[in-house]
This record gives structure tokens, sequence and C-alpha cells, in this order.
């Protein structure tokens, strides 16, 4: 079959999750995914829709409400041969899995003297901004790049929502791959034919020499719109897209600042522990003396997420705040 | 309520169900002796302070994990728990590289990286020791399920303990594997105690094999120091497992000679009660029940137990030989590359 990622089309965060999941059941008899309402109803955000006509109950397994079995089943799946791919609905629900996530997924090739192979992907929805209050609105990554053993990707775009997914399942590691839900519904263009992304390497998805951004997820795409604002005002910011925050790019990151001599660090997860702290910590190791002013970071407030709708907006980082963080960070404030 | 467990536990004669060939029979003692001095020899090392870590000891046990695992073919899959060395002995796993893995070396099976509680031999389908109780059995659900989506024509033995029952991950792990009707059978090896908690304080209902009924599943409770009986009621749930008929769930009643672990004197227990499960220890009332009938004699008992003693002591030479991992390797196993 002829490859073709010159030609593309405008699709949706949601379809190419969709396309990369369907692709990856096609070329490794050994992928099945699972999780709850992922087939006949299609998954909570339609990701997995048509893939159960598709392909049938052995490719595609419903699962009861039972979030630790649906981690442990992954385990057991993989180490015996295997390639799952494994559906949270929410991310916040994966609390309820994390004993195998994070002692058995995570740990199972480690302890076993470095002999098992588990190739798991785990997904999950996350993020705020769908007035969805606090237990289906976290962005709880950083609890899961606090773990060796695990890799942790978010795409931002469909583009890198297809390719990263793609990468996760051949990977044989256990990868935590977190899509942002309001990313569902953005459009953005995709390459009719067959392309990886791979994990472990960071976009600049923005150039620009007067600040470095670096975020992941959904505040890559308030970063970008934020950087067209400034634009106007003659500041231009460099975005630096993580994509994976572990393995990390760490050199994408310096790079950038050894250009800009500024950095700020935005996420949508609450700022305190979060991994902002570690990019901020890399920098300060390893670009101290490109900086001429202190790293910023920006995160939500410490509370859980609030549902009504003027508390969930300002506890979050936005276009404006990220406008306004990067002018202090200018002004050295 | 302390009498509600005892139908199956009658002291005096081995019942024997089925008396499988000798050569089943030969290698039945030659496990259950394995793991009795693997153990026994491993007290020693630890208590001459030759060993260290945690060590949770199976004596008293070794019916159950020898009767299942002599009903499993070597590409059957099997889970296990903190208490496993056992369960990885009855499934074939190397006296060598288990004891080289408990005094952390690097000839040891995680290259001293996992100890005790993490032994794991994929070749043999042992899915891994576990230090987390209850684990094992969603994992075990997830093989099988694994399994029957590869075609294999392998079950897969979910062990875990008394200690288990109560756990979210039992009932998540049984009740998809009989929504599913996948190839796996559950083992509860009911050693009355979860560290010092007896069974009767954290499990409700009369029995864990009970609750087959509310997962629409056969359960049973056997006498699990009666390695005939054991072996019967796995065979039969394994060929049910393997006709694609489902899981079952057996709770085989027994005892744990030792405490919890090691360090633990077991003062929560009367003395009365463990000298009445000693009177049933599984490899006295097999040798017994053997030599009655003539199967094995005295003699080729004594050269099994000849035959262990040697191995016992291969491994811990070997063990004490192999050098420890290097420093260097410490970050390295994490990621497949």
């Amino acid at each position: 079959m002829a490859i073709d990622t010159t030609t593309t089309r405008e699709i949706l965060y949601n379809k190419a999750l969709n396309e990369a999941l369907d692709e990856e059941i096609a070329r490794d008899d050994a992928v099945f995914v699972l999780g709850e309402e992922i087939g006949v109803w299609g998954g909570a955000y339609k990701v997995t829709e048509g893939l159960l006509e598709k392909w049938g109950d052995t490719r595609v397994i419903d699962t009861p409400i039972s979030e630790a079995l649906i981690a442990g089943a992954a385990v057991g799946a993989s180490i015996s041969g295997s390639r799952p791919v494994a559906e949270f609905m929410y991310q916040d629900f994966m609390g309820i899995a994390m004993d195998q996530i994070v002692n058995q997924a995570a740990k199972n090739r480690y302890m076993f003297g470095g002999k098992a192979e588990l190739p798991i992907t785990f997904r999950a929805a996350y993020g705020a901004g769908t007035g969805n209050a606090a237990q289906h609105t976290q962005s709880l990554e950083a609890w899961f790049t606090h773990v060796p053993g695990l890799k942790v990707v978010t795409p931002s775009d469909p583009y890198d929502a297809k390719g990263l997914l793609k990468a996760s399942i051949r990977d044989n590691n256990v990868v935590c791959f977190f899509e942002h839900k309001s990313l569902y519904g953005m459009r953005g263009e995709v390459p009719e034919g067959e392309y990886v992304v791979p994990l472990g390497e960071a976009a600049i998805k923005r150039e620009g020499e007067h600040a470095t951004v670096v975020s992941w997820g959904r505040q890559v795409q308030n970063a970008l719109k934020a950087g067209e604002n400034l634009s106007a005002e003659g500041i231009e910011i460099e975005v630096v897209d993580l994509r994976t925050l572990y393995p990390l790019d760490v050199d994408a990151i310096t790079g950038s600042v050894a250009k800009t001599n500024r950095a700020m660090v935005v996420h949508e997860a609450v700022r305190f522990g979060g991994f902002g702290g570690e990019i901020t910590a890399q920098i300060q190791e390893y670009a101290f003396d490109y900086l001429d002013a202190p790293i910023k970071r920006l995160g939500a407030l410490h509370s859980p997420v609030p549902f009504a709708e003027p508390l969930e907006t300002a506890s979050i980082p936005g276009v404006e705040s990220i406008e306004e963080g990067v002018r202090e960070l200018l002004r050295g404030v | 309520m302390a009498n509600r467990r005892k139908a199956n536990t009658r002291r005096g004669a081995t019942k024997v169900p089925v008396m499988p060939e000798r050569a089943t029979l030969v290698s039945m003692y030659h496990a259950m002796q394995r793991i009795r001095r693997f153990e026994q020899t491993a007290e020693e090392m630890f208590k001459s302070a030759r060993m260290r870590g945690a060590l949770h000891f199976y004596t008293g046990e070794e019916a159950s994990g020898v009767g299942v695992c002599s009903a499993l073919r070597k590409e059957d899959y099997i889970t296990s728990t903190h208490r496993g060395h056992g369960h990885c002995i009855a499934k074939g796993g190397k006296l060598n590289k288990m004891m080289a893995e408990l005094f952390g070396r690097v000839t040891g099976y995680c290259g001293g990286k996992g100890g005790s509680m993490h032994i794991a031999d994929l070749d043999l389908g042992i899915l891994g020791a576990n230090g987390i109780v209850g684990a094992g059995i969603p994992i075990a659900a997830g093989a099988a399920l694994g399994a029957k989506l590869r075609g294999e024509d392998t079950v897969t033995v979910a062990f875990f303990g008394d200690g288990a029952g109560p756990t979210g991950a039992f009932h998540e792990g049984v009740n998809f594997a009989a929504v599913r009707n996948l190839p796996v059978i559950f083992v509860c090896e009911n050693n009355q105690y979860g560290m010092a908690t007896n069974v009767r304080d954290s499990n409700a209902g009369e029995s864990i094999a009970g609750r087959g009924v509310a997962y629409g599943i056969p359960g049973e409770i056997i006498d699990g120091n009666d390695v005939f009986a054991v072996y019967e009621a796995a065979t039969k749930a394994v060929n049910r497992a393997r006709a694609g008929e489902g899981p079952t769930l057996l709770e085989t009643l027994t005892y744990r000679h030792k405490g919890h672990t090691v360090h633990d004197m077991a003062k929560y227990r009367t003395k009365k009660e463990l000298e009445e499960w000693l009177e049933k220890d599984p490899i006295h009332r097999f040798r017994n029940a053997v030599l009655e009938t003539g199967e094995i004699d005295q003699k080729t008992f004594d050269e099994i137990d000849r035959d262990v003693e040697a191995e016992i002591e291969a491994a811990v030479e070997f063990a004490e030989a192999s050098p420890y991992p290097s420093i260097d390797t410490i970050e390295q196993g994490v990621y497949a590359d």
C-alpha cells in the first residue's frame, strides 16, 4: 500500500485517535482495546466508535465498571503476550486502579529482572473546562511522571494525537496516554497515510525570540492563541509542546531557553507539586546561565476544580493569564 | 463459628479419591519436600544473618500449591502471592535461581532486584509472586482473557489467601472472569490468618468458596492438606476451564505452621490449634497414605529426600558464590529499549 503523508485532511482529535486504534488493531493481532463503554456505546468521547462493529468482541472488550480489573487485565494480558490498550473513561477514575498501574504494570519488568515485557497503553480523558466538577476534570499527570516504569504522553492536537497513540501502542513499555477532553472536538490537519510521532520528542509549535512557554495538552492551544495576541504587541513567544512528559525532551526546553533567555511553564494541573516544578528545576540545572529572569509557573489554584463556570474558568490558566504571565516575565516580575 | 470450616478437615487417614499414577506421586512428593526444605533452609540462612528482607513461609500449605500445579501443564499460567515460594516450586521453578534471588544475587530469578516477593519465571508461566494482597486476581483474569483472545489452550490459576477475600480486586477479578467465562481457576488458600487476623474476623459469610454461587460459578471447599483432594478438585476445574466452561473458585483449607513472616512468633494463636494442624501435616499424610498403598516404598522416599538435600545444598552454594548485581545497574531494566 502506498504511504501518503503529503495528502492531508482535517479531522477531529477523537477521530484521529479512533483511526490510530483502528490501524493498530489491523496492524498487529496482539492489539486489543478494553474499557468501560468502549464497545456498544463507542466510548464516552466516541474515541472507539465503530470499532466493535468492525473488529468484533475479540478485539474490543467492554468491561464492567471495574477499574482495578481493567488495569490488572492489561497487566495479565500483556505479560502473557498481548498488547492491550486500556481505556479509563476519566483520568480521575485511575485512582481506583493505582495499585495495578503503579505497583504492578510499572514495576513488573524491573522487579522480574528486566525480562518481562508489558506493552500496555493506558488511555484516559483528563482536564477541566467541561463543567463536570471536581471528580471528572483533574489533571493528574504528575502522579504518573513520578513513577519509574511509566511513560507519560499527552498530545495537544489531532496530528500528534494519532501519531503519538500509534507510537505508544507499538512501544514495549507501559504508556499513560492522556487526552484532554476539551480537545476531542478540535479539528486539525492529519495525513491520509501512515505516520508515527516518536515518544520523547517535544515540538516547537510556535517560534519566537522573547520568551519560551513550555506546556502540554490543551494549554498548548491556549499558549498558541496567547502567542498570536502578544505578537500584536510586538512580543514573540516560543511555544514548546512537550508532547511526552516522560521521557522528557530536556534538550528542546534548554535549546529554546538558550535562545529566548526567559521561560514560563503552563499547565492545567494544580500548580503546587505539579510537573511544572520539574521543568523549572531542569531549566535551573541545565540552562541557568541563559536565564535573564526567574522562571515563571502557571497552574491551577489550590482547590478541587469548582463547578460554577466563572470559578472553573478562573481556577485554571487561560489565554489571558498566559498573556499576562508573559508580560510579567518580560518585565522581570 | 469456629467449627464451620472443619467439614472437610477430619483428622485421620487421608482419603484418596483418585490415586494418581506413580510418576505423579513421585513428582508431588518431590515438589512438597523441595518446598519444605527450601523454606527451612531459607529460615536458617535468615536467622544466621546470611539473608535479609521479608520471608513469608508456605510451610504446612504445600499440598495446596502442589495439588493444583500437578493438574497444570507447563504452558499454563499462575499468579502468586507474597507467600509464593511454594507456588513457584510447584510450577517448576529452579531452586538455584530462587535461592540466589532470596540472597539478592545477580544470578537470581530477578537479578537480585525483586527478592522473595517478586519471583517470576515467564517461561514456566509463573507471572509473578506479588507483594500486594489480592493483586494477582485481576492479573490472572487478564492472562486468561489474553490467552482466550490469542486462541491459546492454556488455563490460568490465581493463588491468593484468605486475606485477599475482602479486597476489591477479588470481586473485580472473579466477577469479570465469570462474566466473560474465562479459563481461570481461583484458588483461595485459606490458612486461617491474614497476619494476626483470623479469617472469621475478616471474611463475611460461611466460606469464601460459597461466594461462587453469587458469581454463578462452581465453588468448592477442599481439605488443603490433602494433596489428592486438591489435585482432584483442581483437575476438575482445569478440565472445565480448558473446555471453555469458565472459572471455578476453590478454597483449600490449610494452615501456615510458621508466623506471617520470619519475624512473627504467632502469639495470636493457641498451641493447641497449632498442634492440631501439625498432626495434619500434608507431607506426613502423603507419605503415610502412599506407603500404605505401596505405590512408593520407604527406600524411594529416602532417595528423594537425599536428592532434595543435595539440590538445596547446591542452591545455597550457588547463591552464596554469586555476586550482587553491580551498583551501576540500578537504573537498568526499568524500561524496554
